[in-house]
């Protein structure tokens, strides 16, 4: 079995009890349940539009599973073709060696800070923190993210990621953190862009070396591309003489031609807009053009290990759009912080575990962390299967834990005691007999209060009625013989 | 053995029980039957919803619809491809800058430059994108981003309904820059505000006969 992810791709406590306390933020509630309705609303207006959308799908789900299973030569291919434009390919094995690769390419431009665009993968292999720890500044540019970072925060959602902030809590993290901002700056969202803006302005037009993630790679051409809107993005991959992408390998699409699948479906599946203001293509290097030192890392970090997984590879096929979370009721009230991991929300719950192995404990929960509704999978533009995949997965982790504990649970025994009561009509006619007994159990208000073991839990909230005196197989035959 | 071997490796591992793969359904639309007014009007309410600025005009009506968008600009660059005649209106008041091979705007120059007129390659109407690929006219990416101000001249001719319409137009390996309105951002409370890092304005003419 590959090796398990590492980084920022755990639960760093069980879903149950960090959802419990994310539940009582009722800022966060509130400006979640605002943010993912208007998001969702506008993705069906817009999508609603397109007479092709299913069609759409259907190609975007078809292109994923091909690079999917043709993944070495995809990424073969793509080396040659970056190589051969000036680019250089470097191969990560997991977030340890990423970091350390990226690292050493900053200290040979001899520049002590970066800047950032928006990445996941970079906020999977805890990259920022790494660079600190090098003495290397990194900063961020995106103005949710940016956001976050000053504020010493976690991203909530991989889309907006500081939508559990207010505007005035965004105003008080400007004031305290910024070094230059007008002191009288108001908590208007256009007064905040400005202020990020000009707090953003020097490092953009100074900086030497920028780090990036990437949409996609398009294997037959050695294309990257990176989809946003500020324009943060395109000062980021632009102006700065070293541009270093971290990119899962995941992400290498077949054919330049396949853009136009994957570009009418994630602007309208993420944020609901029939394009994002600004998308930036960029092939190695181009001579007087952009950055001339120019490197990708190809990151596994368990991908290959999640790959390996038949049931649930299809989670890779994941463009990082968010419409799943958005769509999702379990993600709409506990938040993103509550799943630990840098991928919240359904595609969180199958992605985190397949990435580092279900028996790593810490993931272990989940996969429990819905409602089996289904409604992620209506909104996945790909048609990743995610409720099939959970399932999937709750069976690994049940299989994990036997295998660890070795000895029948409590929970295993009861399986194989239904398993045998349910095998035959005889049986459960046996059990049946004994019904009358429950009814003992019960008290005078003929409900049962608690029941004993790993039942526990269902009586935790609830009673059970007493059972009838007699069941009804005996009162069917009792009946028959009268007729 | 090397990190590359090693994913390559596992990869092979990881797909020891060869998954198939599938023709892929391309049934989606790659065919526009929108004639030039429909496809004008689609891309202007795209564009305006946007909140860039739109004019539809006559190739002859260029340099005076440029006088009159820059007629706030200190000074303008473009890249040494564009057609001169279209700033053949500006005033003596608007200092206008030529960045050309060899001969680069500093990135200091370009941040105190207000505003930057290019033409473009292909707009797509249905998504509201205009698409620049680096030619001569359109120049290298720094100059369309840094100046607060892009202007950006869209030949009707190269206007297409469909995303797919407009892929085999582009040479995928020029540096590409895909334009839908002008900056923005919602990051605050999803409320949407228009300028954040790119130019905060973003001003179309859409000319007929070009």
């Amino acid at each position: 079995m590959p090796a398990g992810g590492q980084g920022n791709l755990f639960e760093t406590e069980p879903f149950p009890k960090a959802a419990h306390r994310e539940l009582g933020n009722t800022q966060m509630r509130k400006n979640l349940r605002h943010a993912t309705h208007t998001i969702r609303d506008k993705r069906l207006k817009v999508v609603g539009e397109l007479p092709d959308w299913e069609a759409l799908r259907d190609a975007g789900s078809t292109i994923k599973n091909n690079s999917m299973a043709t993944l070495e030569e995809r990424l073969l291919e793509f080396e040659k073709n970056f190589t051969a434009r000036g680019g250089v390919v470097h191969w990560a094995r997991d977030a340890d060696e990423a970091n350390k690769i990226v690292t050493e390419l900053v200290k040979a431009t001899g520049s002590q800070e970066v800047v950032k665009v928006k990445s996941m993968a970079t906020q999977e292999i805890g990259l920022n923190e790494h660079l600190e720890a090098e003495g290397i500044d990194a900063f961020e540019t995106d103005l949710a993210e940016l956001i976050v970072q000053l504020g010493h925060d976690k991203p909530s959602h991989i889309l907006v990621p500081a939508i559990h902030k207010n505007r005035t809590e965004v105003r008080d993290i400007f004031l305290s953190q910024m070094p230059v901002v007008d002191p009288n700056l108001t908590d208007e969202p256009a007064k905040l862009a400005e202020a990020a803006r000009a707090h953003l302005r020097k490092k953009f037009l100074a900086a030497k070396v920028a780090i990036s993630g990437a949409n996609f790679a398009l294997a037959d051409t050695g294309t990257l591309g990176v989809v946003e809107s500020e324009g943060n993005g395109r000062m980021c991959l632009t102006l700065p003489e070293t541009l270093i992408t971290v990119m899962g390998i995941e992400k290498v699409l077949p054919h330049w031609e396949d853009v136009e699948v994957f570009m009418q479906l994630l602007p309208r599946s993420s944020t609901g807009e029939r394009m994002n203001p600004y998308t930036s293509l960029w092939t190695g290097v181009t001579e007087d053009d952009g950055p001339q030192n120019v490197h990708i890392v190809l990151l596994d970090n368990g991908r290959t290990r999640a790959l390996a997984d038949r049931f649930g590879r299809s989670a890779l096929n994941c463009i990082r759009c968010s419409a799943c979370m958005n769509v999702c009721p379990v993600y709409e009230r506990t938040g993103g912080h509550a799943y630990g991991s840098t991928y919240p929300g359904p595609i969180g719950a199958i992605l985190s575990p397949l990435l580092t192995g279900i028996e790593v404990e810490e993931n272990g929960s989940l996969p429990y962390a819905s409602s089996l509704c289904g409604a992620c999978y209506e909104a996945c533009p790909v048609k990743i299967n995610i409720p099939e995949i959970l399932v999937h997965l709750r069976g690994d982790d049940v299989d994990a834990k036997r295998e660890k504990h070795k000895l029948p649970t409590q929970m295993d025994l009861l399986m194989k005691g239904g398993s045998w009561a349910l095998g035959k009509g005889k049986n459960i006619g046996l059990l049946e007999k004994a019904l009358p007994l429950g009814r003992l159990a019960a008290g005078k208000d003929k409900k049962i209060k608690k029941l004993p073991g790993i039942a526990a839990g269902w009586t935790q909230s609830r009673d059970i009625p007493a059972p009838p005196n007699k069941s009804f197989r005996d009162w069917w035959s009792d009946e028959k013989e009268s007729m | 053995m090397s990190a590359k071997d090693e994913i390559l490796s596992r990869i092979r591992s990881a797909l020891a029980d060869t998954p198939a793969t599938e023709e892929v359904p391309r049934e989606y639309r790659t065919t526009s039957d929108m004639n030039e007014e429909q496809l004008i009007e689609l891309l202007v309410d795209r564009l305006v919803d946007y909140k860039a600025g739109v004019e539809v005009i006559e190739a002859a009506q260029i340099p005076e619809f440029v006088a009159a968008k820059l007629k706030d600009a200190a000074s303008v660059v473009y890249p040494q491809g564009l057609d001169t005649a279209w700033l053949s209106a500006l005033g003596q008041n608007v200092e206008q800058r030529v960045d050309a091979p060899g001969a680069r705007l500093s990135v200091a120059e370009l941040d105190a430059t207000s505003a930057v007129v290019t033409s473009s390659a292909v707009s797509v109407a249905e998504s509201g994108t205009i698409i620049l690929d680096g030619q001569p006219d359109q120049g290298r990416r720094a100059i369309s981003l840094v100046p607060d101000h892009h202007l950006c001249i869209v030949p009707i001719s190269t206007i297409v309904q469909l995303l797919p319409e407009a892929m085999p137009r582009l040479s995928i390996t020029r540096p590409l820059t895909w334009i839908s309105g002008p900056s923005a951002t919602s990051d605050i409370e999803l409320e949407r505000v228009e300028g954040v890092h790119g130019p905060r304005t973003l001003d179309v003419l859409m000319v007929r006969g070009l």
